[in-house]
């Protein structure tokens, strides 16, 4: 499994998909977040492994 | 994905450019596009001082750090509003900032809305009932007349801020469901001097907010990550969010939705409302411009909230 995690919401989805497919299933929009693994960014064609960890920050602010 | 400049790991795609780049490329990229619209819309040149408006956030630091490395003279203001909201909001919001202007040796002015007028933004709300729970009214109020008097007062050429693309296409969106007319006619790249008012520009106004806050991360700024405790349910917010709906779908929407107004506006669709521009004349408390009969609404906002215990 591979864990997505966006602000204190943690989710879990299949390994072997696309992080474009992951958020889908997440219900998160992908232009409202930036994916990171290990520090690095990613992008959203890269296909997620077991037991890896994706951090998303939240890119939109202002009120 | 690969860079389209060297072929190299791409850390971010831009589907409405068809551009994916790696971290290098991107952070040559982005500040070329910036030099092209200041350039594009004659904000200002190296010959001008200018102002630029920092919260603390990702959008304000990255324009800051980008006419930085630009060359441009560019300084600081950050206004102090008070707000905690259990985060200690504007006080680590100030401290990233002067962290941030300290590494790099920029000049930073501070301005400290309690120092200034005696109570924060949210005593400032609370005690003229103009929006007691939500003190963004207030709070812009405020920050355009601060921003105004100290870019005047200081001899700057021009205010820039840190506003992006999603921020332009949320307020557009906003502006065009109400057809504010007046409001439409005044939305753009630049807003010229008039009457007292400072030139403001807005250098960022072309690149998503995703594209931003990409730039802060590659290039390490640190920046508030938390949301202002008061913008939670915010009707732009709530605009961005659907615009983003439709870009998901349709890559470009959000671009080509402003650059399409802009290019409506100077083909002349809002020539007639042009006409109609309100006169300003100094504020008698103030002497910042109005257009209001007698005192400016900031001041009306002090007069009303200055005897009252919060």
């Amino acid at each position: 499994m591979v864990k997505i995690i966006l602000r204190d919401r943690e989710f879990e989805v299949r390994a072997g998909m696309t992080l474009r497919d992951a958020l889908r299933k997440c219900g998160i929009l992908p232009e409202a977040v930036i994916a990171t693994r290990q520090g690095e960014m990613i992008t959203e064609d890269e296909i997620l492994k077991d037991g890896e960890v994706v951090k998303l920050i939240a890119v939109i602010s202002g009120g | 994905m690969r860079c389209r400049k060297c072929g190299g790991k791409a850390v971010i795609n831009m589907p409405q450019h068809r551009l994916a780049l790696c971290k290098e490329h991107y952070l040559a990229w982005l500040p070329e596009q910036t030099e092209r619209f200041i350039k594009k819309y004659r904000m200002f040149t190296r010959a001008e001082k200018v102002l630029v408006a920092v919260s603390g956030g990702k959008d304000s630091l990255s324009l800051w750090d980008i006419l930085h490395r630009l060359g441009y003279q560019a300084d600081g203001l950050y206004i102090a509003l008070g707000i905690d909201g259990g985060v200690n909001y504007s006080a680590e919001s100030q401290r990233l900032t002067e962290k941030f202007a300290a590494e790099r040796g920029l000049t930073l002015h501070v301005v400290d809305v309690r120092a200034e007028t005696g109570k924060t933004i949210p005593e400032w709300a609370e005690a003229t009932w103009r929006g007691r729970e939500k003190p963004c009214a207030v709070c812009g109020l405020v920050k355009r007349h601060e921003m105004n008097r100290i870019a005047r007062d200081l001899g700057y050429d021009v205010l820039a801020t840190g506003h992006n693309l999603d921020d332009e296409a949320a307020v557009l969106f906003g502006n065009t469901l109400a057809w504010a007319g007046e409001y439409l006619l005044r939305q753009g790249p630049v807003l010229e001097e008039r009457g007292g008012l400072a030139r403001k520009v807005k250098p960022l106004c072309r690149f998503y907010e995703r594209e931003m806050a990409a730039y802060a991360l590659l290039r390490g700024i640190e920046y508030i990550y938390e949301e202002c405790p008061f913008s939670a349910g915010a009707t732009s917010l709530y605009y961005k969010e659907l615009l983003n709906r439709l870009e998901n779908d349709r890559p470009g929407t959000k671009l080509a939705f402003y650059l399409n107004f802009l290019e409506a506006r100077r083909a002349g669709l809002f020539a007639e409302r042009s006409e109609v521009q309100q006169a300003l004349h100094p504020c008698p408390g103030c002497g910042q411009p109005t257009s209001a009969p007698g005192l400016c609404s900031y001041c009306r906002m002090i007069e009303k909230g200055r005897d009252s215990q919060v």
